[in-house]
């Protein structure tokens, strides 16, 4: 994507958020979802992509957001709108401290050695979650009503998460282009090199995914509330779900780009809504062919590979603008 | 001329194998050491103790009068004391200007310095020294695609980029074809005497060292076997053998 048609393919997708709730009224639970599913691949991608850090642990910051904003909201006694505000604050700072606690001890491991060490914390906290009983234990919990008529909560949510997701993609374009997005690249490239020109890799990486972590617990936060209730493992840290589809979305689309995570979740969540409700019974193998299918085919995903594909139009940009 | 890098007694082992066994030597401030010596000498464990990649078992290592034997490499670095590698380490999938722009230690290294756009000096000065290093017209290529010459000289117009105090070089003209070598010695050269960067350098290429270093430290089996002017290890007689076997 080049410097002057940046700007227009995102007030075209901005137009498209918009009004994609009222120009298919009926599919507003999905669009919501699909929004969520943008932000959770964007934040992926900050360690995953821009880092070469491969983290499989993203769903704790995730799930950690969604009790906490349960709890909040059973707890506090505020109104809806507040108390779920507050929530999902609160949520996404625990997440955040959460990130930064144990970023700082296996954010040292390099490599797959970190991806390893990622892979037990969702399945950690689901394990914590269901045998403890201010959290409702298997139980899980359910949060409370929304108060409006039903069918007015999709929309709520359908507009709270692309607004996030707008967010968060303005933010990470102002951060890919500062010096701080660069280090990352650098970390990503050759961490050992970056180490020996000054660079205080360990500082960066940390502040990395505690980002994601924040916006993950928002994340999580609004998703109790709109699925209808907590499960430690099924909705909160749901690994096989959630956690892996982050991801492959991003992978999908092309990691390590600005473009190539909400891309990548847009098809994802396309091909799954068009082909699950016909595939009864064997999401999961189709899961497992389409991951094999991107490794084998899009290594480098949808965007990496149109890049290899016309090299021209890519020529003399990173992320899309010119910067240095 | 006051020692700018003075190794005292630097021992290193691995397992056990003695790579440094006791070595002191002195670099003085604004000149360009060599460093020299057969496969498997312990030049590259040198430079890396120095550099505190790994820390020394013995001895100690000290920078403009400051104790660095315990730092680690991103402290050492951000005391002007840079490292190049042997094998080339840039960033691949960075354009040159942005392996450029990320080197600047002057914008600073602190979270929130990094927190903004590449600024205009920063530009400037990358766009400079890209220019120095015959790499101006290259600096939008991704890294990875430059020649591993190119990228050589892209390593050493990123370390400039730090003002460093001192360089350490690995082999900067290994794997360099020989037209490039002269470009390469005559950087060197200009960067020691128009930005006053002192230079240690490890080199096996012995017209480069010969016509390169002010003063050489010839190292064999993990010890200082001699020391002194070039012309006076190109006679000496244990530097020959060191290098031709004899012992």
């Amino acid at each position: 994507m080049s410097g002057h048609r940046q700007p227009l393919l995102m007030l075209a997708v901005a137009a498209v958020g918009v009004a994609l709730p009222f120009v298919i009224p009926d599919y507003r639970a999905q669009i919501a979802m699909l929004w969520a599913l943008v932000i959770m691949a964007q934040t992926w991608d900050i360690t995953g992509g821009q880092t070469g850090y491969n983290s499989f642990g993203n769903i704790l910051f995730f799930g950690v957001g969604m009790y906490a904003s349960v709890v909040v909201q059973r707890d506090v006694g505020l109104d809806f709108f507040p108390g779920l505000v507050l929530g999902m604050v609160v949520g996404a700072g625990i997440a955040a401290a959460l990130a930064v606690l144990l970023g700082s001890m296996i954010l040292r491991m390099r490599g797959h050695y970190f991806a390893i060490a990622t892979l037990g914390l969702g399945i950690a906290a689901g394990e914590i979650a269901g045998g403890w009983d201010y959290l409702g234990a298997g139980s899980g919990l359910s949060p409370p009503l929304f108060p409006a008529p039903p069918g007015t909560a999709n929309l709520f949510f359908a507009y709270l998460y692309f607004g996030v997701a707008a967010l968060v993609f303005v933010a990470l374009a102002a951060l890919y282009r500062t010096r701080f997005g660069l280090a990352l690249n650098a970390i990503r490239d050759n961490e050992d090199k970056a180490e020996a020109m000054g660079l205080h890799t360990g500082v960066y990486k940390v502040t990395a995914w505690t980002m994601a972590a924040f916006v993950l617990g928002l994340v999580g936060g609004a998703m109790g509330n709109m699925l209808g209730f907590v499960d430690p493992r099924d909705t909160a840290f749901a690994g096989a779900t959630f956690g892996v589809w982050m991801v492959l979305m991003a992978i999908l689309g092309g990691k390590g780009t600005l473009w190539g995570p909400v891309l990548g979740a847009v098809i994802f969540h396309i091909t799954q809504e068009l082909l699950w409700t016909h595939l009864l019974g064997w999401q999961r193998v189709a899961l497992g062919v389409i991951i094999v299918g991107i490794v084998v085919f899009f290594p480098q995903g949808i965007l990496g590979w149109a890049r290899t594909r016309w090299p021209a139009r890519h020529e003399h940009q990173g992320h899309g603008s010119e910067r240095a | 001329m006051s020692a700018q890098l003075t190794i005292e007694g630097a021992t290193k082992r691995f397992g056990g194998i003695t790579a440094n066994e006791d070595i002191s030597l002195e670099v003085p401030e604004g000149r360009i050491v060599g460093l020299i010596g057969p496969n498997g000498s312990g030049k590259s464990t040198l430079f890396n103790s120095v550099v505190g990649y790994h820390p020394v078992d013995g001895g100690s290592i000290r920078f403009e009068g400051r104790e660095i034997t315990r730092l680690r490499t991103a402290e050492i670095a951000r005391l002007g004391l840079i490292r190049t590698f042997q094998q080339t380490h840039v960033f691949v999938q960075m354009t040159g200007l942005q392996n450029m722009a990320i080197s600047d230690a002057e914008a600073g290294h602190g979270l929130f310095q990094l927190m903004r756009p590449v600024s205009a000096e920063t530009r400037e000065r990358a766009e400079a020294l890209l220019a120095f290093c015959g790499l101006y017209g290259k600096r939008h290529l991704m890294a990875g695609e430059l020649s591993f010459g190119q990228r050589k000289l892209l390593e050493l117009a990123m370390a400039l980029m730090v003002r460093p105090r001192m360089l350490l070089l690995d082999e900067p003209t290994a794997g360099i074809n020989p037209t490039l070598i002269n470009g390469v010695i005559e950087r060197l050269q200009r960067a020691n005497r128009e930005f006053g960067v002192t230079l240690f350098v490890i080199e096996h290429n012995m017209r480069v060292i010969m016509s390169l270093a002010e003063h050489i430290h010839c190292l064999a089996h993990g010890r200082l076997l001699a020391s002194g002017p070039p012309e006076a290890l190109r006679n000496d007689r244990r530097v020959i053998d060191a290098y031709l076997g004899a012992r």
